[in-house]
């Protein structure tokens, strides 16, 4: 089956592109980290998916770099990451993303449509960037976080709100003598309780409804573990979380509309 | 001094004018050569506008030493000082001026060099700045022989105003409004009045003159009037589509502001309101094709003003009121003219940022209603604490009780360095795509 609708996703971390047949099927998809030469980055992945798309397959662009890319459709993430989960999950829910540059907890409607959203402002202390600085920091790949943040034996309190004091707090704890995993596990602790809030007023009037994960964070099960113990509620992990964006900005385009 | 008089009645009457007609000639160039937008066709009343003000600003450079100059508070009762010759300056007018013309960044750099925190509200720093620089759009403000203050809009100006006083060594009389939760007491009214009683004495005798009863009057009945007129014209934009657009509303709110209680005032709303009347009958809109209705809440961002208008404007998003605007048109019902004094201490004690949360949200549900709205921006302002506190609360009353989509946009009135464009934009469009 040939492709019909390409979807781009220009994040601040990673570049993602999708190529979906006629059923909203993912034919082929790319994943790589965001160039800051947006233009030549996406034509070369955009290419790559021409090869399997029926020659003049729309293109749908969402995230930052939305507007570098030549497109049919321009949508922002918010309503590109909606209707990528509401076509997955075919019901109500909220979902929150959280990606390199910002967390958004958004309330996706009975027809996939954005009821209502919320985003951190102006601060990247709810976001990937977060604990991709801090856990830098501490040398712990981002692959053996979910390891270290299970083996913690007690709780560090990792209290400062914003990236850069937290991670000056968490060289504090390291010279303290304060372990490792402890320390990771906090962090989580600390951006999950950020998420939380966020989420609280939007969970508060979705009533009793799912709750889905979606952007690169997503994959770190430590921040889904913490989060699902700040909010006491399961949250349940959209596959292949990071293309969610660009299968939204794809099934915006697709002939016809999405099945 | 009798000079001095006859240079700013000139300069007002001659000046002021012919410098307004230079500057409509080359606003008329330059649009002429504009390719049409997403707005409808432009106020003919905006020329007016802009000469009325530049006439205002200019006869204000030839001000002092010819007459007596306060500089006021917006929500200061300026009625009382019209009659003993002042020429009123509103630096918070000015403060907007310069957040249109991006100059805030560079005037709050000068008042934080003297001192002045970041994190105080960005007019503030903008007067202080202008103040310490001496820079500003309009040539020139005259030095105040007054400073007069109400705390009815917030308390900063309280500071702010003692700053000026410390700093240019000139009086200020304060007017302290007691907050008003749910309604006022008598003694809550007579401890404003007897203040207002207090702070005329001290004008008078900075004036050298006495309040006659009749200007008193004569000037309350035009506040009144003028607030009236004020409010007819933003009920235009309950026609559908709506005439004007409340972003048009922020600039033509300068005269209500700075020039409250006077003839040029009051003709230049009943141009506005024929004109918008006359637009309304005709079917034409503030913009191009209006799809959908939204009401704006607190200041706008000034320095964006026009890059948000038309990201709205050209997917048929139009403001069609604003709390802002709407604050402007309450005080007018409250003022008696058979008690004067006692009637402007009520009106500009019960203003919109003195009252409390159910009062904004009782507005804000009329304005909803009256103007048929679908969506609501509340722009939660850095600058404006007594506007913003509470945005949270209205934003789920509104969504929940009047069903309308209701996005929360953090900025900032005048300091564009309080502002992520990118991220706004982001959320504003996502806003918009939520409409369907």
């Amino acid at each position: 089956m040939r492709a019909v609708a390409l979807g781009v996703d220009v994040g601040s971390t990673t570049c993602k592109a999708v190529a979906l047949d006629a059923a909203g099927r993912t034919v082929l998809e790319r994943l790589e980290p965001a160039d800051p030469r947006v233009e030549p980055q996406v034509e070369r992945m955009l290419e790559e998916l021409r090869a399997v798309a029926e020659p003049g397959a729309p293109v749908g662009a969402t995230g930052y770099g939305r507007k570098r890319v030549r497109s049919s459709r321009v949508l922002t993430e918010i309503t590109c990451h909606a209707r990528g989960a509401f076509a997955h999950a075919g019901r109500p829910g909220l979902l929150v993303d959280m990606g390199g540059q910002d967390t958004k907890v958004i309330r996706i409607g009975v027809h996939g449509e954005v009821l209502d959203f919320a985003m951190n402002d102006k601060c990247a202390a709810g976001t990937g960037r977060f604990l991709e600085v801090i856990l830098g920091r501490l040398r712990v790949p981002l692959a053996e976080v979910a390891g270290f943040a299970r083996a913690a034996d007690r709780k560090v309190a990792v209290s400062s709100t914003c990236t850069v004091f937290a991670e000056s707090e968490v060289i504090s704890l390291v010279a303290a003598g304060e372990p490792l995993s402890g320390i990771v596990r906090g962090l989580h602790q600390a951006l999950a309780a950020r998420v939380a809030a966020l989420l609280r007023a939007s969970a508060d009037a979705a009533g009793e409804i799912e709750i889905w994960m979606s952007g690169g964070v997503a994959q770190n099960a430590a921040m889904v573990a913490a989060l699902e113990e700040a909010l006491g509620r399961a949250v349940a992990v959209l596959p292949r979380p990071q293309l969610v964006g660009a299968i939204g900005a794809a099934l915006a385009v697709l002939p016809g509309g999405h099945p | 001094m009798i000079l001095r008089r006859a240079r700013y009645e000139l300069q007002g009457r001659l000046g002021g004018r012919l410098l307004a007609a230079f500057e409509g000639w080359l606003a008329r160039r330059r649009h002429s050569r504009r390719r049409p937008g997403p707005f409808g066709p432009p106020l003919e009343s905006s020329r007016k506008l802009k000469e009325l003000m530049s006439v205002h600003y200019f006869e204000g450079r030839y001000a002092d030493g010819a007459v007596p100059v306060a500089w006021v508070t917006s929500g200061f009762p300026v009625e009382v000082l019209r009659p003993l010759g002042f020429h009123a300056v509103y630096p918070e007018n000015h403060a907007a001026l310069c957040g249109v013309q991006r100059l805030v960044p560079a005037l709050s750099d000068a008042a934080e060099r003297e001192g002045y925190p970041r994190d105080l509200c960005s007019y503030a720093r903008t007067d202080l700045g202008s103040l310490c620089s001496g820079r500003t759009p309009v040539g020139r403000l005259p030095r105040p022989d007054l400073l007069a203050c109400c705390t009815n809009i917030c308390q900063t100006v309280l500071y702010w105003y003692r700053a000026l006083s410390a700093r240019l060594g000139v009086p200020l009389v304060l007017l302290d409004t007691p907050y008003v939760y749910g309604s006022t007491k008598p003694h809550h009214l007579r401890y404003v009045q007897d203040q207002l009683e207090e702070l005329v004495r001290v004008a008078e005798r900075i004036s050298g003159r006495r309040t006659d009863p009749e200007a008193l009057l004569a000037t309350a009945g035009k506040a009144k009037e003028g607030t009236e007129l004020w409010g007819e014209c933003l009920a235009a934009g309950r026609h559908c589509p709506a005439p004007w657009t409340a972003i048009d509303g922020f600039f033509h709110m300068a005269p209500i502001v700075s020039l409250r209680g006077t003839d040029a005032c009051n003709a230049y709303y009943r141009m506005l309101r024929d004109e918008l009347l006359d637009r309304a009958r005709r079917g034409v809109g503030g913009l191009r094709e209006e799809k959908y209705r939204l009401l704006w809440d607190n200041l706008p961002i000034w320095f964006a003003v026009r890059e948000l208008s038309t990201l709205f404007a050209a997917r048929g998003f139009n403001f069609v009121c604003a709390s802002y605007t709407e604050a402007w048109a309450e005080a007018g019902a409250r003022i008696d003219l058979a008690d004067p004094l006692g009637s402007l201490s009520a009106a500009y004690t019960h203003v919109l940022l003195n009252e409390d949360l159910e009062h904004r949200r009782t507005l804000l549900g009329r304005l909803a209603r009256d103007y048929q709205v679908e969506g609501a921006v509340l722009h939660s302002d850095r600058s404006c604490k007594p506007y913003s506190i509470g945005q949270v609360d209205l934003r789920e009353r509104l969504a929940r009780d009047l069903g309308l989509r209701v996005l929360l946009l953090e900025a900032d009135h005048s300091d564009p360095r309080a502002y992520t464009a990118e991220a706004g934009e982001t959320r504003l469009t996502a806003f918009m795509e939520s409409f369907g």
